[in-house]
């Protein structure tokens, strides 16, 4: 619908495929990367008993904002034995491949960048641009810590892709769509129609569904927790053993860069979980559109909804970051290999037995 | 010219000057970088010529597997980016004759194949149709081919293992 906008506006396909590719940049991830920032250290410093940034704007709500423009004005630093050329791809890599999963992600039933009928596939396809990108930027920096951290992160992010994939598997096994928007769609109504209560169709079925939909939910929120590197995950950046892992050698924009790429990749997945079990931008109760009949206001409500939700599981990352210590490199894969992989198989066989029910 | 001939070419020239430096540069870990361009030109071809199934795939499967091993063996093995790799010419004349031969073939097959065009239309999803065929039509195949798989997962781990 916004597509059809832009192109009675410009009047060309290819000014509106540039603006519509352009909407979440602007509209969506860098306001959102500013707010979680500041979210992230008011969260920490409030778990902390302290007050955390509160000089520059009411509660430091400009904080990010002066930070940003610091990090604008810092010095671009290339040592002497880095690899330039892979230096400087790294960071563009990193946000690339973070940057092209939103292109799937539902923001509300007027806007989806691109509804593929790929949708989920494309997304995990594209994260792996993200572990060619770190790897690149720990080898590059020619810096043991960088390396290192580098070497745990990939190694973490292809682990635990495995039981997401699974779970998203047994959720395209139930709705029998790859497409978060028709997955959204399906999920419409009511909250009992998400797929954390079953799905929408109502029958035995859906009552048995619901201990599995609340494992598989469990199973996936974890290792996404891992994809995106935070705590108690967040070994590839582990402060006290690595100093800052794979971005240690980046200063000034380059390091910005890496950390909006963090925060997007946060909301990315929170999005995926949100629109696989929690029905995606649909409201639980009801539209006011609706009610008071103004067919305008039904997107723009699923766009809050959306973001709502996402913004949500974004702060449960947070608060597990400030409350959980870090797993060991060899207990993270423990974790992975011997109970999520095996949790999220057994899982996946029984949701297949129920829907032949 | 249009958008689509544009973005063909693009994805094109991506792919066959990325493919150039992969053999030509002498550093082992920028041969795996330009790799990655050359899969992702690959995947834009695929997605223009309307199969978008095996254009993820072929992200998920290459630069999600292949390459992150390629770069992984690279950077745990030590000083191997040290290394100098050698590229010169050995073997002249058996190598002129196996390039003169896979070009005569290709050559040969890219003449007297009888291609079909077909004018252009909206493309649609393939996943479905290809699930279908994957497990009806090719059931067997695929079983085989996956116990084929598991048969070198396990051999590589015995490997491992010694």
């Amino acid at each position: 619908m916004t597509y059809d906008f832009f192109f009675n506006l410009t009047g060309s396909y290819v000014w509106a495929d540039i603006i519509q590719s352009l909407l979440p940049l602007f509209i969506f991830i860098l306001p959102f990367a500013l707010f979680a920032v500041w979210l992230e250290r008011k969260v920490s410093a409030h778990m902390q008993d302290r007050l955390g940034p509160m000089r520059v704007g009411k509660h430091g709500w400009l904080q990010t904002v002066a930070d940003i423009i610091k990090l604008i004005q810092k010095e671009d630093i290339v040592a002497e034995n880095n690899d330039k050329p892979l230096f400087n791809l790294a960071p563009v890599l990193v946000f690339v491949g973070t940057y092209a999963a939103f292109a799937a992600i539902p923001f509300s039933s007027a806007y989806i960048g691109s509804n593929i009928d790929l949708g989920v596939f494309f997304i995990v396809a594209v994260s792996s641009f993200v572990v060619a990108g770190i790897l690149m930027a720990g080898w590059s920096s020619n810096n043991k810590y960088s390396l290192l951290g580098a070497m745990r992160s990939a190694a973490q992010i292809i682990s635990y892709e495995i039981p997401t994939v699974l779970v998203i598997i047994t959720i395209v096994m139930i709705t029998g769509t790859l497409n978060l928007g028709t997955l959204s769609e399906m999920q419409t109504g009511h909250f009992w129609n998400w797929m954390i209560f079953g799905g929408p169709t109502f029958g035995l079925t859906k009552i048995l569904l619901i201990p599995f939909m609340i494992l598989a939910f469990g199973i996936i929120y974890t290792s996404t927790l891992a994809e995106v590197n935070r705590t108690p995950f967040d070994i590839p950046e582990a402060e006290s053993e690595l100093v800052s892992g794979y971005h240690t050698e980046y200063s000034g924009m380059k390091f910005a860069m890496f950390f909006l790429a963090e925060y997007a990749n946060m909301f990315a997945v929170s999005a995926i979980v949100a629109a696989l079990f929690f029905g995606g931008y649909q409201s639980p109760v009801g539209y006011l559109g609706n009610l008071f009949n103004i067919p305008w206001l039904v997107p723009v409500e699923q766009l809050f909804w959306f973001t709502a939700k996402g913004l949500f599981f974004v702060f449960v990352q947070m608060w597990l970051r400030w409350t959980l210590p870090r797993l060991r490199v060899d207990q993270l894969m423990q974790v992975c290999w011997k109970y999520l992989i095996p949790l999220a198989f057994v899982n996946l066989i029984v949701v297949g037995l129920l829907t032949l029910l | 010219m249009s958008i689509y001939d544009l973005t063909f070419y693009l994805f094109a020239a991506i792919t066959v000057i990325s493919a150039f430096f992969v053999v030509t540069t002498r550093n082992i870990v920028y041969s795996a970088y330009y790799l990655l361009f050359t899969f992702f030109g690959v995947a834009g071809i695929y997605v223009l010529l309307g199969a978008d199934f095996i254009a993820v795939v072929q992200l998920v499967v290459y630069v999600g597997g292949i390459l992150i091993l390629l770069l992984f063996g690279v950077m745990l093995t030590n000083k191997i980016t040290n290394v100098q790799i050698k590229t010169g010419t050995v073997k002249l004349v058996p190598a002129v004759v196996g390039v003169a031969l896979l070009a005569g073939v290709l050559g040969a097959s890219l003449l007297n194949t009888n291609w079909k065009t077909i004018s252009s239309e909206v493309p649609f999803s393939t996943t479905h149709s290809l699930g279908l065929l994957l497990m009806q039509q090719y059931a067997v195949v695929f079983e085989l081919l996956g116990i084929l798989l598991l048969i070198a997962l396990i051999g590589a781990a015995s490997m491992a293992r010694k």
